[in-house]
């Protein structure tokens, strides 16, 4: 599975493939992960507009160090194929495709990504791929459609197409989602591929924002996706680790320093021993405290 | 001739009016002498007269100089009905002189200067059809363009000679005790009008607001004032300061908002009693909101925030974050209604504020100065008075003046839909970068090499990557393409004074 672990994606911004503003200035809000519009945000008129925008803003912006996706038109449209070559082309690092259902519908994909990445000369694979699961079916099937191909990155809930085919709609709690988020961090986490949590659109409501955040992030999401570039500062926030979770990592990675450093393969910390899953966790606290910005590059605390 | 900022200047236009170019934005300490403005003495008999036609027939001739305020701002009547009657009494060679010129008067400008009422111009700034008119050519002789502390300094010293100031004010006595900040039309500070009143051979009041005497507080006072005229209205209330204020949702202009602060908060000048001015639009009242956050975090007090006001600056005065707020103009209607309420809230008169040429000014004692530009080049020179397209469309106001605080920011967007900000050379000079210390874009901010004690300060902030001029000029190069160069024809439309009273730099006609 690809490169899990190894990137943060607590922020997965959207933003429209037709609206040149956003797309010039989506680099400078720090989100970890760009994701470019073709589909629902951009309306039927302007799909052959928006591929042409968003392939020249891939080939000529510098977005820094922001994993860049699309989100490409759903696989029963017109513009599906053309939308993959031109991605292909423009070497975007992640194609979203929205609405999958099935395992099946990821295979299909793959394989029209690997013919563009011959036509177009990128290295076949480097192109990494990720699914939205947007209905019954498609989180009932959540287990296969993240381990449906080495390209896979993560997977999404995309919570306003879902709630509709459940019959329901959006409430405050969140009570409605709790089944899918569970299929889909599980999914993701069993599938070692990443998973994100859906948009949260009413920007006036800053505190059922927050509410949601930390619910995802208590359940173990690697991100939200995200409307607003007002919304990254605020998923990081939840994101970011407190103190003592700092002072805890950096500890565990002395101990380990200090076991390498004598060659042993027990590393032991207040005379209890560190075992895997409590390294794993320190390196994520000290990767999420240095984004925050509230650690230097070598783990000094420098606080708030 | 060539100004020190390597801006050609017109020589004959420089000769004929006795200007030399800037050299430094170091006044020296000069020995001045200063004008006096005649006075017509008398026991008040008669100051109040009935209409602006007779007074107005009594005060002005062909070929003076006449003076306004811009603190009506957008709501402003009194400009649009004194120059109604100058220009059907059929009054020749004006030279209009006021502290600005705001888009309500645009319109009765360019028609005095068409029919040949105002052959001269100084102004801070003019932006609309009357920019656009004067950058095609209408007006003859070349606007002469000066900062607010460069007005008074240029008032003080006879540069500009007010044979006759038209003050409009919301409330004045049969004397002419006046304030701005009390009556239906109030606006606050009266701060450039003061230097005027002071000044002007002749002035003239001009209310909707008769008060029993003697009117107090009186920020004009009736041994300054000639006449007193009484109009239906001074003033649209609604237009004169923007209503409530609203902080800026616009994610770009928050990001920039709160770089400008991490620029302030991380550099040596944020202790306790530093001092601020910020201006005014969305941009600016967001910074406000984040370095009130900062002075709390860390338990810091400002001594006096500085120059245009707005709510914010004043409700950071009332939570005691802000010693003093030194008030030269409101922006809305909070700020000029608080004033009369706040014993913090001190009125200054332009010259106070920002004139480089008297005793010490506020802004001598600037330590932190945010400002915006239309433009600014790789020598960190900026541009707030001509568009892209070359045309006239801004105001120096304080920004030469301001940017003399010991820490100037520029906040600007890197590039504003296609027109890059950052450019390799500015249209127009009107703050020397030699002023200048830290542009502030979204991408990150560039420290003017001269400041390499700021380097030390402000080169490594989480967050905030520090990139030289030149690469954040070739980012916004490389992100829109190269423009073609604009087309001036060789004819001189404006001159930009900077504050000392030599001139930076020109402005050409637009090519047709």
């Amino acid at each position: 599975m690809a490169e899990n672990g190894e990137k943060l994606r607590r922020t997965m911004m959207f933003v429209p493939g037709n609206n040149p503003a956003m797309i010039k200035d989506a680099g400078i809000y720090g989100a970890d992960s760009i994701m470019f519009d073709l589909e629902d945000g951009v309306s039927l008129d302007q799909k052959d507009a928006a591929r042409y925008l968003v392939y020249e803003a891939l080939t000529n912006i510098d977005y820094g160090k922001a994993e860049l996706v699309v989100r490409i038109n759903g696989d029963d449209t017109p513009f599906y194929e053309n939308d993959i070559k031109a991605m292909v082309k423009a070497g975007v690092e992640v194609i979203r495709l929205p609405k999958v259902e099935s395992a099946e519908m990821m295979y299909r994909l793959e394989q029209k990504v690997e013919a563009a990445e011959r036509q177009f000369g990128r290295p076949v694979g480097s192109t990494k791929l990720m699914a939205a699961l947007e209905s019954a079916e498609g989180v009932l099937h959540a287990e296969e459609i993240a381990k449906s191909s080495d390209r896979m990155i993560g997977i999404a809930l995309s919570a306003e197409d879902y709630t509709t085919d459940m019959k329901t709609h959006r409430y405050p709690d969140g009570q409605e989602l709790l089944f899918a988020r569970n299929m889909v961090v599980h999914a993701a986490r069993a599938a070692k591929i990443a998973a994100f949590d859906t948009v949260f659109s009413n920007m006036n409501d800053p505190e059922g924002f927050y509410r949601e955040t930390r619910l995802i992030h208590q359940l173990g999401f690697d991100g939200k996706s995200l409307i607003n570039p007002r919304q990254i500062e605020m998923v990081n926030e939840v994101f970011t680790p407190t103190h003592d979770e700092i002072s805890n990592a950096q500890n565990v990675m002395a101990a380990i320093k200090k076991a390498k450093a004598q060659g042993s393969g027990v590393i032991s910390m207040n005379g209890k021993m560190v075992d895997r899953p409590v390294a794993l966790r320190a390196e994520r606290v000290m990767k999420l405290a240095k984004a925050a910005h509230i650690i230097d590059e070598e783990g000094n605390y420098l606080g708030k | 001739m060539e100004s020190k900022v390597g801006r050609q200047l017109p020589d004959d236009i420089m000769n004929e009016l006795g200007f030399k170019p800037y050299e430094t934005t170091d006044f020296g300490d000069p020995v001045i002498q200063r004008k006096a403005p005649k006075v017509h003495a008398s026991t008040g008999e008669g100051k109040v007269v009935d209409s602006l036609e007779e007074v107005i027939r009594k005060t002005v001739r062909d070929g003076m100089t006449i003076s306004f305020h811009h603190h009506f701002r957008g709501g402003d009547y009194v400009f649009n009905k004194v120059m109604r009657v100058i220009i059907d009494a059929g009054y020749r060679d004006l030279t209009l002189a006021p502290s600005s010129l705001t888009g309500v008067m645009n319109d009765t400008v360019v028609e005095a200067i068409k029919k040949g009422v105002v052959t001269n111009i100084t102004s801070s700034g003019m932006r609309g059809s009357l920019g656009d008119a004067v950058s095609h050519g209408l007006l003859k002789n070349p606007v002469i363009f000066r900062s607010h502390g460069g007005r008074a300094r240029a008032i003080e010293n006879g540069d500009i000679n007010i044979d006759v100031a038209f003050l409009g004010v919301p409330n004045s006595d049969e004397m002419g005790n006046a304030n701005g900040m009390e009556g239906k039309s109030a606006f606050g500070s009266l701060g450039y009008a003061l230097v005027d009143a002071a000044y002007a051979d002749t002035v003239v009041l001009v209310t909707d607001d008769i008060r029993p005497y003697p009117n107090t507080p009186a920020s004009i006072k009736q041994s300054q004032v000639d006449y007193v005229v009484k109009v239906d209205e001074v003033g649209d209330p609604d237009k004169i300061g923007s209503g409530a204020t609203r902080f800026t949702k616009d994610p770009k202009e928050l990001k920039i908002a709160k770089s400008v602060n991490g620029v302030i908060v991380n550099s040596p000048y944020f202790k306790d009693g530093f001092s601020f001015q910020t201006g005014s639009g969305g941009a600016a009242l967001a910074v406000t909101r984040f370095l009130r956050q900062s002075m709390i975090d860390n338990g810091i007090k400002a001594s006096f925030a500085l120059g245009g006001i707005t709510k914010p600056t004043v409700d950071l005065l009332e939570e005691g974050l802000i010693g003093k707020v030194m008030d030269v103009q409101d922006f809305d209607k909070g700020a000029a209604t608080s004033m009369r309420q706040n014993p913090g809230q001190q009125e200054i008169d332009a010259s106070w504020y920002a004139d480089p040429a008297n005793k010490g000014a506020m802004v001598d004692k600037l330590d932190v100065a945010i400002l915006s530009a239309l433009e600014i080049d790789t020598d960190f020179n900026v541009n707030v008075m001509a568009g892209s397209d070359g045309v006239i469309r801004g105001a120096i106001g304080g920004h030469q003046d301001a940017a003399t605080a010991k820490l100037t920011i520029i906040s600007a967007p890197l590039v504003r839909g296609r027109i890059a900000t950052v450019v390799p050379k500015v249209t127009t000079v009107v703050t020397p970068g030699d002023s200048v210390d830290v542009l502030v874009t979204e991408v990150g901010i560039a420290i003017n090499p001269k400041r390499q004690d700021l380097m030390q300060a402000l080169g490594n902030i989480p967050g905030l990557p520090v990139y030289t001029i030149q690469q954040l000029q070739e980012r916004a190069e490389k992100m829109l393409g190269t423009p073609e160069p604009l087309k001036f024809t060789d004819r001189t439309v404006a001159l930009i004074e900077y504050r000392d009273g030599t001139i930076i730099d020109q402005i050409r006609q637009v090519a047709e």
